[in-house]
């Protein structure tokens, strides 16, 4: 039986949300809990409004037009997408045509994907506004046009992936690109990210170089989550590969398809025939728009730390592993976290430690954010010195931390509450060791024989003689240097 | 004392020697529109609870005026002429309308137009045909249709205008009056309900020139909520109003002027043609030279569908936002796209269909290139063509349309292809942007008749003081419609 690969591309559509104001109107953007309440006369379209465009919001553009490679164009145009849609008030959006002046053309992004390096090549990078929110009732539909006209950024991909995987971890890569640039939040649990994917199917062996080789295409339209993405792309490979084994894949068509969360399925909406024609043309309010060289290097130059320059950081200023750095930037506000227990001095091994092991599955568990983290990083650092100073150990350190979460408390404040704080004066222990040692002559023969796990035995007899509190390395290596003297 | 069908000097003159005070020139006005209103259907609203405002330096305070229903008056009703309208009231003001508040203007109605702009006659509109107030058998020309006929009437001395495609000037001159469109940008659209963006331009109907600077340098200024407006704190329309054109160079152009180039023309067109060549030689008198040129016959016939085209393809985009659901009459539907589709039904004339169904048209994907961008190519060419008559001529002097007002009753509306191109030539002050304004010069068939100087884009004052001076020798200036039996 023959074998297929998979040629995936991805329409990635991720909203500005670090902008004061709309892409064209100065309402706030902003989410409001009031349904219209961010919203000037032209997010609803009211007759004799104009659009003015968002100098910051064309800024951000181009700085992720820079980042991912793209060339820019020397004028920047805008255009109308002309279709009627109750969540469009214009009905019209403006936006970018994909040639030959958007926000940016050509360029490329290296990724990660489980350990091994990708290369996709971007399209093209356009600014244009985001439609209204409905909600539909039985007998009813509302729409809230606070989100009509926030700035959206949308990345067009080649159909460069060849798995599930590779375009998530794609999308996982430019997430934290857009927080780190401090363009967006990026958050697909807010709606700020909408994918449509795209997938067809050609032999394994044939030339994927070739253009001709490629099968027929379908299109996905609105998946809002990257397990959204992951499941829709493995479904669709699957339906499309059940047709070429049952010889009815020359029969599909080029067409456009639903992802339905709920049944796991793709869903056929129309076909390449039906497909709507949107009338482009240049947007005649928006005289064309000059991008000087000079202001692309100003922006350059602005451009944040970059998730792949921490993570180079990561590894080879703090010697992390490359698993612990990848964890810690995946998500700008774990990675600020990190940092700032490193301003507050703590060891990065240790911070990195306790936020890979202990942190990220804890608001991973409460699906909570970095921020509603009742530990600060000065209340980890605080911790992880007691550990170092050896007030308390390594165990009663982890019980403290959970304690800590759970009754809202400063690990601080519990240790000295109750009354933690480990036993690390020599003289203290020694005497109970010997003590111990005194009451266990068969068993420090065994020791001598070469039996070591006795020392474990010993060092729990010192933990129960002194409830826990003692520090169990210095109990050890003291019971070593008793040992020796007998 | 009636002051209403004064100058706009004139009765700031009268004001502040409290001859009158802008209550009395209100009830005047007020007086007025209700007759004309009778007379010529030339209102949608009439505000007659209108305030005076106090009088101050500024030559349009205390002075009533009236605006075209296609300007967004905040608190009063702006319909566009237009079913889908008709019981809209904006909540902001246009730019312009508010600039001409500041200075102290009084609004005391909002005229009738071709709805949306879309029409050249002053018959389409949702009230009703307005009628020439020279001879009621007679059209307006449009859209400005209202407007035209308010200032000839003498209801008060300027009205605000739009013009997309001739839709101020054409209008002022079947009117016997003003009629000025500065350049693209200088008054920002901002609430002016859009047609044709890349096309509309903001302006104003007066029995003056000198009036029309006036009104024209409180209305413009660059607007943060217009992209398309420039800054022209610079420019002084009035205050650098003169006739100094001694040395000044016009031309006109061979293929549109002439009447040898018109086989079988009749009697009223060879009178217009010929009332132009006076014209013509009054210019020379004042001391302007004035050179015929000749323009390629296919470009300029070419005029009208480029028009067609760009206006009607843009209109439908504008005009997509009129859904019912937001503003306007919202109409019955089982499901969103009926209640869309219903309202559109509903509330527009088929004239406005027909221009919706021309304008899908020519963006379709596969028509776009050969209808859409080439309108746009052409459009370049046409431009192109007046930018290099700009580079040795002030301004390009013509005639407007074929002769005086044409019939409402029996007009032939075949288009005559012959004449076509002269009945359009003005759409290219639009597609240029150039600035541009119409004077009354003289009568055909006792009914008034006008010409039309064009200039480069941002010679606003050049235009003006060539129109200034030429009007200075004529005698047709500050005329009231008298009606014709």
């Amino acid at each position: 039986m023959a074998k297929y690969k998979a040629c995936i591309g991805l329409e990635m559509h991720c909203e500005i949300s670090e902008t004061n104001t709309k892409v064209f109107s100065s309402a706030e953007n902003s989410y409001k809990d009031t349904p219209n309440a961010n919203v000037r006369p032209l997010d609803m379209g009211f007759p004799g409004t104009l659009p003015v465009i968002n100098k910051e919001a064309v800024k951000m553009a181009l700085m992720a037009s820079i980042i991912l490679g793209c060339k820019q164009p020397e004028y920047m145009y805008f255009e109308r997408k002309n279709y009627y849609y109750p969540d469009m008030p214009k009905n019209y959006q403006i936006t970018q045509e994909t040639k030959p002046a958007p926000v940016g053309i050509y360029g490329s992004l290296t990724y990660d994907c489980k350990g091994e390096e990708k290369t996709v090549r971007i399209n093209n990078l356009h600014l244009e506004e985001d439609a209204a929110s409905l909600d539909h009732y039985s007998t009813y539909s509302t729409i809230d046009y606070n989100r009509a006209g926030v700035p959206l950024l949308e990345l067009v991909t080649e159909p460069d992936f060849r798995s599930a995987d590779e375009a998530v971890s794609f999308l996982e890569t430019m997430r934290a690109i857009y927080q780190y640039a401090g363009i967006s939040e990026a958050d697909s649990k807010k709606g700020q990210i909408r994918c449509d994917v795209n997938v067809s199917i050609m032999d394994e062996d044939l030339d994927d170089s070739d253009l001709s080789n490629f099968g027929t295409k379908v299109e996905i339209k609105n998946v809002n989550s990257f397990g959204g993405v992951r499941d829709a792309i493995n479904y669709e490979i699957k339906r499309q590969t059940e047709l070429k084994e049952d010889g009815k894949y020359e029969e599909m068509e080029q067409q456009t398809r639903r992802w339905d969360e709920e049944s796991g399925t793709t869903v056929y909406m129309r076909s390449k025939v039906d497909a709507i024609d949107y009338k482009y043309f240049v947007e005649p309010n928006i005289p064309k728009y000059k991008i000087s060289k000079e202001w692309i290097e100003e922006i350059r130059k602005t451009i944040p730390e970059l998730p792949s320059e921490r993570l180079d950081k990561y590894m080879n200023q703090y010697n992390l592993s490359k698993y612990d750095a990848t964890n810690l930037i995946k998500e700008k506000s774990v990675s600020d976290y990190f940092e700032e227990c490193l301003k507050l001095g703590t060891d990065p091994k240790s911070a990195s430690n306790w936020i890979t092991t202990r942190i990220l599955g804890y608001i991973n568990k409460e699906v909570i954010s970095m921020e509603e983290l009742f530990i600060t990083p000065k209340m980890l650092h605080e911790l992880i010195e007691m550990i170092d100073k050896k007030e308390i150990s390594s165990k009663q350190a982890k019980d403290v931390f959970y304690k800590a979460l759970e009754e809202k408390k400063s690990p601080k404040d519990l240790v000295k509450e109750l009354g933690m704080k480990q036993i690390t004066d020599d003289t203290e222990i020694r005497n109970i060791i010997i003590g111990i040692l005194d009451e266990n002559e068969e068993n420090i023969a065994k020791y001598k024989e070469g039996r070591t796990n006795v020392l474990d035995y010993f060092v729990g007899q010192v933990m129960r003689a002194t409830r826990g509190k003692a520090n169990p390395s210095m109990a050890s290596s003291i019971i070593l240097e008793e040992i020796e003297k007998r | 004392m009636e002051y209403m069908n004064k100058s706009i000097k004139e009765i700031h003159e009268a004001l502040l020697n409290k001859e009158v005070t802008s209550k009395e020139l209100i009830e005047e006005s007020l007086k007025k529109s209700h007759e004309v209103q009778e007379k010529c259907n030339a209102f949608v609203s009439i505000l007659d609870d209108a305030k005076e405002t106090e009088v101050t330096d500024n030559l349009l305070s205390g002075i009533p005026y009236g605006c075209k229903d296609n300007y967004s008056t905040k608190g009063i009703l702006s319909t566009g002429s237009s079913n889908t309208l008709k019981d809209y009231v904006p909540f902001f003001s246009a730019t312009a309308i508010e600039n001409l508040q500041k200075a102290g203007a009084v609004m005391v109605n909002k005229t009738v137009m071709d709805e949306f702009g879309m029409g050249g006659t002053g018959t389409t509109g949702h009230t009703g045909t307005v009628l020439n107030p020279w001879d009621k058998t007679r059209m307006t020309a449009g859209s400005s249709a209202g407007s035209a006929a308010a200032v000839a009437a003498g209801v008060y001395p300027y009205a605000t205008g739009s013009d997309t495609g001739d839709s101020i000037r054409k209008p002022a001159a079947y009117c016997g009056i003003v009629g000025y469109k500065p350049t693209y940008g200088m008054i920002s659209r901002y609430g002016l309900f859009a047609f044709a963006s890349s096309l509309d331009h903001c302006g104003v109907l007066t029995r003056n020139v000198e009036d029309a600077a006036i009104v024209v340098d409180n209305m413009k200024g660059i607007d943060k909520n217009d992209m398309t407006s420039w800054d022209s704190s610079d420019i002084h329309l009035y205050q650098d109003l003169n006739k100094d054109v001694k040395g000044k160079k016009l031309c006109y152009i061979k293929e549109l002027c002439n009447k040898e180039m018109y086989e079988n023309a009749d009697q009223e067109l060879i009178e217009h043609l010929d009332n132009f060549k006076k014209t013509i030689e009054k210019c020379k008198e004042l001391g302007m030279e004035v050179e015929e040129v000749s323009v390629d016959q296919t470009l300029l016939n070419a005029s009208a569908s480029v028009y067609v085209v760009i206006s009607c393809a843009e209109a439908t985009s504008n005009m997509s936002n009129l859904t019912g659901i937001i503003f306007g009459p919202r109409a019955e539907g089982k499901n969103y796209r009926e209640m869309m589709k219903n309202y559109r039904t509903e509330g527009f004339s088929p004239l406005i269909k027909r221009r919706f169904v021309i304008g899908s048209y020519v963006l379709q994907a596969q028509n776009k290139d050969r209808y859409f961008h080439n309108a746009q190519r052409v459009r370049r060419l046409l431009v192109d063509t007046w930018k290099d008559l700009f580079k040795k001529y002030d301004a390009v002097i013509l005639p407007v349309g074929t002769g005086p007002a044409k019939k409402l009753e029996g007009s032939n509306n075949i288009l005559d292809k012959k004449t076509q191109a002269l009945d359009e030539h003005l759409q290219i002050g639009n597609y240029g942007g150039f600035p541009s304004i119409t004077i009354p010069n003289g009568f055909v068939s006792n009914l008034p008749v006008g010409v039309n100087i064009t200039g480069n884009c941002y010679d606003d004052q050049n235009v003006l003081n060539i129109a200034y001076a030429l009007e200075g020798a004529m005698e047709y200036k500050n005329q009231i419609a008298k009606e014709v039996k």
